[in-house]
């Protein structure tokens, strides 16, 4: 706007289910501000019914992109990164006004989601083999132990950083083959709705992400105990509150990924770290004989 | 061009020369009907099977139920001897332990038959004369069965006119291996036909079928061809006797009267040489086809050195101390 | 019944010799329990055993704090090559006591001889083994450069595979450097004082094992015990949810090994004597008292009456009775609690519209006994098609194609294991690879190794038991 009287079109985004961009069924929305508070754009406050489309939408995306081969899935993400590439400067402008970081911090911070997305991308085709194999059973039986992916991932997406730190967790779920219910950070939303414009033109089919903006604090217990719900990644969890969701987690058994005591270094080596939570180990037996 | 899968169940092809009993009278009427049907047959997991043999092997026979077993055990042996350097001398002496294993016990049962090479199929049934003892030889060029189907034919009808009322044949691995399931089935056929009221035994040989999916096979084309017993081996070839292979000719002889009501022998050949063996033989027979198949009649086992374990075990249930070689008799 | 009688071939009780009562075993000694005493029975007569002292929430303390001192003064610091050498020597001593502990799980669990001798003893001392090896290797895990022991385990056992899910908890856990509070089950708690024995044989040092014996609040007070640092939990999912909420928030690691409604599923190209054996194997296995057990039969339509008419004459077969006769395939109902619940979840199927099939099988006077049952005509509405039994109850469904036999078996909240009877080889990878189940056995069924991670999906739990992936379960920061 600077040395432009033009009046600017003010945005009010939406959410990102099933591969569509609706609003809140509840009609809320809330604004975004930038760090220092200026107005930046309406973000659609998802409810519950909303938390409960977006795993529908999961549920029904999951068989197809855990089907998928892992070298699909691979070039997938891939994919991805490539789309963020072409909207580098807008996650930039959002992450830089969003984390009230200077340009060159929310450069490095979303050059780092982009190779993230890219990292993740070579995982795919490796995880079976660094994490499965034979087991040397004693007895005529050819026994080998595959991971899988667990299902529907509910995520609370770090509320601090918000671009890299939500790469960080949503990226991994999609590598493993399950997909996502994604609560994004509630005061940055921005990125993550830019991200869900980029998934949407790139080849992650519709339903395996689903980001919501809202309060975490009020889609927790929703996600925590939804039935169809396979692990819930309590990271972005509002303080004090993420006892409360592993316990509503306990209901169906879920896979609990607990918050970290204080926000991580999002530029470290996540390892597995954050695939392992959403792997099941399978075992198959078949008898040697002719 | 027309591709014709059965060429010989167009109009016209020579029909078989006997059919099995229903539901399976038409399964023989082509090369291509008879290997779609015995590969049809359920298969057979290899190690399933011997899992549940080896489990069968562990049932813990004791005290009453033993000397039942022994002393049923010693009524169905089929006490053998194959050797090309057997003599009238040697059945004789032979038929001499068939009527009384244990001189020293008069309670002691007789065995089932005595078997023997065909040419002294008469030594037998002179030395076994109103005893009762059936006579087996074997015969179809036994053990290889290496000859043509005319040999076969009359070896047979040799042992029959020499006395024998068994004849224990062997089915033509080569054949069957090659797929000719047809002619191992008009073979077997043909020697029922030429054995007359003999009992026909059916010789698999196992040991060179290799699979239980052919062992399985070969069941069947014995059972269908209307053999009478079903045998595992000529004793000539190793391994022999196993129990996951009588756990397969049992369930085959289990299964074939289920489907046609005739009930089919099993027998045992090689290889069983302790009173232990031939009591995990007859558990498996007790749980496997049932208890009908507990009698001479529908069981026997082919077997030498069986017999004197069997004596020792008997002596040693009756006296409560260990016997020794001395106290049984050498053949 | 048959010409062909097995006259009775027990197998001796003398070689087990059990003390009028029994304390808990806490560093290294046996001591009596502050808690309420309970008595253990043996289920196939109700003859009580002995008593045993059940631990107190003091005396759970006073286990963890030996368990402490252990990690950190002799355990912990102790070279891992040590370590490894103490379970091998524990493992030497299960097999020299082979006997011994079979007939005393026989005698508290009601299961048959044949079992703990030919597979609960031989395959704990096998994971002693196993284990044993990994003490001084876990770098090459693939867990990470320097993968670091976690603490003092918690550990809560069920009464099914009393030695055997022992052995499954305490195995990797010391192998991995980390000391144990194990509490076996209130019915079943007799081998592992006998365990507990063999640790002071192997001359184990004091705390490092630790055995609290009791109920429901000995366990919670396992669970929840400030100082545990990890809990490992097999038996009901009920139960597992409990624990999962009550650890929620803790620092604790947790892994449940919890239900199953395991489907075995048979199609028409099946081996089908060996799918016979394997439905056998499947649910009359430990009498049904298997939380894998496959209680669901789904069998393609077309083969459905011949694979019945097998599995009714082989089940015709089965000796029920004395566990300790050698010959007994089915022995005890572990407890008249558990013979309640499986009476009425069986009169439910029936009242439910399914067909109640048990062969003619007397079964003794005294004692708690339930003859091998099955149901056919069950729907996937009805309960025990839905609901763990826990016994040897055995539901039936149909199927008419490979996509429907999927549908039907992952149709359920559990997940922990399942079957596939087919001689083809791309069906079987095909269906396997649809199940959701940790543990998918193809023309066989019930099969361990302690090389052979087992857990399940969904409710039947979370984390592996068994292999290099069930020592991620007691190392620090593990990435799986």
């Amino acid at each position: 706007m600077i040395g432009n009287d033009r009046l600017a079109v003010r945005k009010t985004y939406k959410l990102y289910v099933g591969g569509a961009f609706p609003r809140s069924e509840s009609g809320r929305t809330y604004a975004v501000t930038d760090a220092k508070g200026h107005f930046l754009a309406n973000a659609s406050r998802a409810s519950r019914k909303d938390a409960r489309d977006a795993v529908v939408a999961a549920r029904g995306a999951f068989p197809k992109w855990s089907g998928a081969t892992a070298y699909n899935r691979g070039q997938v993400l891939y994919r991805v990164a490539e789309v963020m590439e072409g909207r580098h400067v807008q996650f930039c402008e959002e992450v830089a006004a969003g984390e009230g970081l200077s340009s060159g911090k929310a450069r490095a911070a979303v050059d780092a989601a982009i190779d993230r997305w890219v990292w993740y991308a070579g995982w795919t085709d490796k995880l079976a083999s660094v994490l499965g194999g034979a087991n040397p059973v004693a007895g005529p039986y050819f026994d080998f132990s595959l991971p899988e992916p667990t299902g529907v991932v509910a995520v609370l997406a770090p509320q601090q950083s918000s671009l890299l730190g939500l790469v960080s967790v949503l990226a991994p779920v999609l590598a493993t083959g399950c997909t996502a219910v994604v609560v994004t950070s509630q005061e940055r939303p921005l990125p993550a709705v830019t991200l869900g414009e980029v998934l949407a033109t790139s080849d992650v089919p519709g339903g395996v992400v689903n980001l919501l903006t809202g309060d975490a604090e009020e889609l927790g217990p929703w996600l925590a105990e939804h039935a169809d719900v396979d692990a819930i990644d309590l990271t972005g969890a509002p303080a004090g509150r993420a006892m409360e969701f592993e316990r509503e987690a306990a209901g169906t058994i879920k896979r609990v990924v607990r918050p970290p005591v204080t926000e991580p270094d999002w530029t470290a080596d996540p390892g597995l770290s954050r695939m392992t939570p959403f792997l099941e180990t399978k075992t198959v037996w078949h008898p040697m004989g002719v | 061009m027309t591709h014709v899968l059965d060429p010989d169940a167009l109009p016209g092809a020579t029909p078989a020369v006997h059919a099995p009993l229903p539901p399976y009278d038409d399964v023989t009427r082509s090369d291509a009907a008879f290997r779609a049907f015995l590969h049809g047959l359920p298969g057979v997991d290899q190690v399933g099977a011997e899992a549940r043999a080896a489990q069968l092997g562990t049932r813990s026979i004791k005290t009453t139920s033993k000397a039942w077993a022994i002393d049923t055990a010693i009524s169905m042996v089929d006490l053998t001897t194959l050797e090309g350097a057997d003599t009238p001398g040697k059945v004789r002496s032979l038929a001499a332990k068939a009527k009384q294993p244990d001189p020293g016990d008069p309670s002691c049962p007789r065995v089932a038959a005595v078997c023997v090479y065909g040419d002294l199929a008469g030594v037998a049934r002179k030395a076994l004369e109103g005893t009762g003892i059936h006579v087996a030889a074997v015969a179809t060029a036994f053990p290889s069965g290496r000859a043509s189907r005319a040999v076969k034919l009359a070896d047979v009808r040799d042992a029959v006119e020499n006395g024998a009322d068994e004849i224990d044949m062997v089915i033509d691995r080569g054949a069957f291996l090659r797929g000719r399931y047809l002619d191992v089935y008009e073979e077997i056929v043909a020697v029922k036909e030429a054995c007359g009221d003999a009992h026909l035994k059916v010789i698999l040989e196992t040991g060179e079928l290799k699979t239980l999916d052919n062992v399985r096979r070969a069941s069947w084309i014995a059972m269908l061809a209307g053999g009478d017993f079903i045998k595992t081996s000529t004793g000539k070839v190793n391994p022999a006797a196993t129990l996951p292979v009588g756990l397969v000719m049992l369930e085959a002889v289990r299964d074939f009267r289920i489907a046609t009501g005739r009930q089919v022998g099993f027998k045992p050949a090689g290889g069983i040489k302790t009173t232990k063996d031939a009591v995990k033989h007859l558990v498996m027979i007790n749980e496997t086809a049932g208890p009908d198949w507990l009698d001479p009649d529908w069981f026997r086992f082919g077997a030498s050195s069986l017999l004197n374990d069997l004596l020792l075990q008997r002596q040693k249930l009756r006296t409560g101390h260990y016997s020794g070689p001395d106290y049984v008799t050498v053949d | 019944m048959s010409v062909f009688e097995y006259a009775p071939a027990p197998e001796s009780r003398s070689i087990v010799n059990i003390a009028p009562s029994y304390g808990l075993f806490v560093d290294g000694e046996f001591v009596d329990g502050t808690g309420e005493p309970f008595k253990t029975v043996n289920p196939a007569t109700e003859e009580v055993l002995t008593e045993v002292s059940a631990a107190s929430e003091a005396d759970v303390d006073r286990a963890v704090r030996a368990a402490r001192r252990a990690f950190e003064k002799t355990w912990g610091p102790m070279r891992p090559a040590d370590r490894g050498k103490y379970l091998f020597r524990i493992a030497r001593l299960l097999q020299e006591r082979a006997r011994e502990f079979a007939v005393l799980e026989s005698l508290d669990n009601g299961k048959p001889i044949r079992e703990s001798r030919d597979v609960d003893v031989p395959l704990a001392a096998a994971h002693f083994f196993y284990h044993a090896g990994w003490a001084d290797k876990l770098e090459h895990a693939g867990l990470g450069p320097a993968p670091k022991p976690l603490g003092v385990a918690g550990q809560v056992i069920p009464w099914n595979f009393p030695l055997l899910m022992l052995a499954w908890k305490v195995a990797p856990a010391l192998a991995t450097g980390n000391t144990v509070v194990l509490k076996p089950a209130e019915t079943t708690p007799l081998t592992a004082l006998l365990f507990a024995e063999v640790c002071r044989q192997a001359d184990l040092p004091a705390g490092v094992v630790n055995i609290v014996t009791g109920a429901g609040d000995t366990g919670r007070a396992v669970v929840e015990h400030d100082d545990v640092d990890k809990v490992a939990f097999t038996g009901s999912t009920e139960v597992g949810r409990s624990i999962a909420r009550a650890v929620a928030g803790t620092r604790k690691k947790l892994t449940l090994e919890l239900g199953g409604k395991a489907a075995n599923i048979v199609f028409d190209d099946a081996p089908i004597d060996q799918a016979v054996e394997g439905i056998v194997q499947g649910i009359f296995f430990n009498q049904g008292h298997v939380c894998c057990a496959g209680s669901r039969l789904l069998v393609q339509e077309s083969v459905h009456d011949e694979v019945i008419a097998s599995l009714q004459r082989r089940i015709g077969t089965l000796r029920v009775g004395d566990p300790l006769d050698k010959n007994t395939d089915i022995g005890a109902i572990n407890s008249a609690e558990q013979l309640a619940r499986i009476r009425e979840l069986s009169d439910i199927g029936e009242a439910e519209g399914a067909q109640r099939w048990q062969p003619a099988c007397a079964l003794p006077e005294r004692g708690y006994w339930f003859p091998p049952t099955i149901f056919t005509d069950v729907s996937p509405a009805h309960r025990i098609a839905r609901d763990e039994v826990f016994g040897p109850v055995l539901s039936v469904l149909t199927f008419r194609t490979p996509d429907e036999a999927v549908a039907k078996a992952n149709n359920s909240t559990y997940g922990l294991s399942a079957g596939i009877w087919s001689e083809k080889g791309s069906r079987i990878l095909k269906i396997a690879d649809q199940l959701r189940a940790g543990v998918v056995w193809a023309n066989t069924f019930n099969k361990f190794d302690p090389t052979s991670p087992f857990g399940g999906y969904k409710q039947s739990g979370y984390g592996r038991e068994g292999g290099r992936h069930g020592l991620a379960a007691y190392l620090k920061g593990a990435d799986q």
